[in-house]
């Protein structure tokens, strides 16, 4: 069977988004992407980190993390760039990442329905086998006037 | 006012993000952050990681705070945080304030609510768990 999908590149949403706002500032980058799930890259940074003189980045990038590549896989999942809205989004930190590590957040969109959008997936900081977080969210479409492209 | 340890709730990622302690509200801080670049997802609204990360850190800080009130020294660490999302964040000052539901020995379970205009209808709120180790 060919794939007559209309295509979205994670790879250019994510330049796109990252070239500005909240992604932008934590510096998102694309890592990998399959056809229900996306992956991205937050790079280690000093000001980013739970502790001061620690060197553990803090939760809260990483819930950005995997709310960001959540949105992608579902619109890869959908094949389709339309609105969507987090409802809500679980994070389970089953240990911290190590010193200095950037961490790597893969979200795969497992259904979708008429209105809403499942996703779970996982927080890795090099090795995808031991995962530093797990996740799942919720998502619904929302019909909007306002641009697509940023779920927030 | 807030005091020395009251302050160290704010850690190096809030401030990042422009996190602030805006009052006390007898003993539990209300953060505030305000809408610019930094906290933007799609135009002229928040990120949904930023104001999950606005939530999380007022859980840290109620908690932070009820603990140095207690004389009790711990080393705070996340064990899960569920986030719901209400309506959409605007670009205006969000504001967010915890609870603690329960304080364990080893762990506290937290409620946080998010607001901008009105507190009684919270833009998000999120419930977390928080491992408390020893120092």
């Amino acid at each position: 069977m060919t794939d007559t999908r209309p295509s979205f590149d994670p790879r250019r949403a994510v330049q796109l988004m990252s070239s500005r706002g909240h992604s932008g500032w934590l510096g998102m980058r694309y890592s990998a992407h399959g056809d229900d799930w996306v992956e991205l890259e937050l790079p280690w940074r000093q000001d980013l980190l739970a502790e001061a003189g620690g060197k553990v980045l803090a939760s809260g990038p990483i819930l950005s993390l995997m709310d960001m590549a959540s949105g992608m896989a579902i619109w890869r999942a959908m094949a389709d760039f339309s609105a969507i809205a987090t409802l809500d989004l679980r994070v389970d930190y089953v240990r911290p990442a190590r010193e200095g590590a950037n961490v790597f957040g893969r979200s795969q969109c497992y259904r979708v329905t008429r209105s809403a959008a499942f996703v779970r997936g996982f927080a890795h900081d090099g090795d995808a086998d031991d995962p530093v977080a797990h996740i799942q969210g919720a998502f619904m479409k929302i019909a909007s006037s306002v641009p697509v492209g940023w779920n927030g | 006012m807030a005091e020395a340890g009251h302050i160290d709730a704010l850690t190096p990622y809030a401030r990042s993000l422009g996190i602030l302690v805006d009052r006390w509200d007898g003993d539990i801080p209300v953060l505030r952050v305000e809408f610019d670049a930094t906290v933007e997802g799609r135009p002229e609204h928040y990120h949904g990681g930023a104001t999950g990360g606005l939530l999380e850190t007022a859980g840290y800080g109620v908690l932070r705070a009820e603990l140095d009130r207690l004389g009790r020294t711990a080393v705070l660490k996340p064990i899960n945080i569920t986030v719901q999302y209400l309506s959409a964040g605007k670009s205006r000052t969000s504001y967010a304030k915890g609870r603690i539901t329960k304080l364990g020995r080893r762990s506290a379970n937290i409620t946080v609510e998010a607001w901008q205009d009105d507190p009684a209808r919270p833009i998000a709120t999120a419930v977390m768990n928080v491992l408390m180790a020893d120092a």
